[in-house]
């Protein structure tokens, strides 16, 4: 029963985040858009994916994953989507430069574009600061995390659904209201226990 | 008393139509000088290759890109100007060069100019117009079609003089 229960939490992380993928995949548009323009849409699409299995990873909601294993996997998860989000970027610039650099310095007419730079920076910082976290008080750390997640997640969500591309708008806005909910849930369910204080008894105690 | 009443009535419709008709005379020169000069939207000279051919049509067509230029003030219709007209297509990107083409508008200051479909690029299915000729001050627009299925797109320049 609870290997039924493992199989089906997979099972349905793996449709989210491959059934927009596979859509995109077959989106018309591909046929009018060079490799590179192509490449940066889907490493786009695989991060909205990663973002959903983030959170789910490290409240421990997968499993199968301890929960050394499961931060494990978040930070390397975490290093992916700051690769996909340079690839994303460079492949962009390269297709259309004058339209990226509009972009980077938030002057472009397009309306999603301030939204997934802002994320894009939001990323970046958490990556920063993942590098520098054991200088850190823990719940600096995790304050600062929870405070980016949030511009993170906003952020590229509203930029995936104003965007008119290669998704396919369902399965989009499927991915994105998972990836909105599992951050509230996970964020909502920590930011509770940072407030109870308990979460650095609770840190601590483990190591 | 009922016909005087009713001869009032008209009398003040009367007078009320004379003064409609005496505002819309006084508003409409002043229409005329409010045509206030287009300015060139964000992003619009994204791609531009300066001094597009002028053509009879841009690729195999399929899809319409039309407008008007006027003069900035009186509104006038300005004959003979040169649009650029260029967009990511079915038949090519953007910065390509058979992407791109010019029109000229015609005695009545219009223009309209047969394109490939234009598709969605960096997120939204839009067009590119630049009027870069000098002896108006250049205006590159940028207009977003309200969906990727729409076979044309309108832009309309209000020039000024350089």
């Amino acid at each position: 029963m609870r290997l039924a229960r493992a199989a089906l939490v997979w099972i349905a992380l793996a449709t989210a985040v491959c059934v927009p993928i596979v859509l995109a995949a077959t989106s018309p548009q591909l046929a009018w858009r060079g490799p590179v323009y192509i490449l940066a849409g889907f490493s786009g699409i695989v991060a909205l994916g990663l973002m959903l299995v983030q959170p789910l990873l490290i409240a421990g909601y997968l499993p199968g994953l301890s929960a050394f294993r499961g931060r494990r996997v978040h930070h390397w998860i975490g290093g992916a989507l700051v690769a996909a989000i340079v690839i994303h970027v460079a492949g962009l610039w390269i297709t259309s430069p004058p339209d990226m650099i509009d972009a980077l310095l938030y002057v472009s007419p397009t309306p999603f574009s301030p939204w997934g730079v802002t994320a894009m920076w939001a990323i970046f910082a958490v990556a920063l600061l993942a590098i520098f976290r054991r200088r850190l008080r823990l719940r600096t750390w995790r304050i600062a995390h929870m405070l980016l997640a949030i511009i993170i997640v906003a952020g590229s969500v509203v930029h995936a659904i104003l965007i008119e591309g290669t998704m396919e708008t369902v399965s989009k806005v499927a991915l994105c209201v998972l990836v909105l909910a599992a951050a509230i849930k996970v964020l909502a369910n920590l930011w509770a226990r940072i407030k109870r204080g308990s979460l650095r008894g609770e840190i601590t105690a483990r190591q | 008393m009922t016909t005087a009443a009713l001869n009032r009535r008209h009398l003040l419709a009367a007078g009320g139509l004379i003064m409609a008709a005496r505002a819309s005379g006084l508003l409409l020169p002043a229409r005329a000088e409010g045509f206030a000069p287009t300015e060139s939207m964000t992003g619009g000279s994204n791609n531009y290759r300066k001094g597009a051919a002028i053509v009879d049509r841009i690729g195999k067509g399929g899809f319409w890109m039309s407008g008007t230029v006027r003069r900035a003030g009186d509104g006038a219709p300005l004959a003979g100007q040169r649009i650029q007209i260029w967009a990511h297509t079915v038949e090519g990107q953007e910065h390509e060069p058979q992407s791109h083409g010019a029109t000229l508008t015609d005695e009545n200051g219009a223009f309209r100019l047969e394109m490939p479909q234009i598709i969605p690029i960096f997120g939204q299915p839009h067009g590119h117009l630049a009027y870069d000729s000098g002896e108006f001050k250049t205006v590159f627009l940028r207009p977003v079609m309200r969906s990727a299925k729409e076979t044309s797109l309108q832009a309309h320049f209000v020039l000024q003089s350089a």
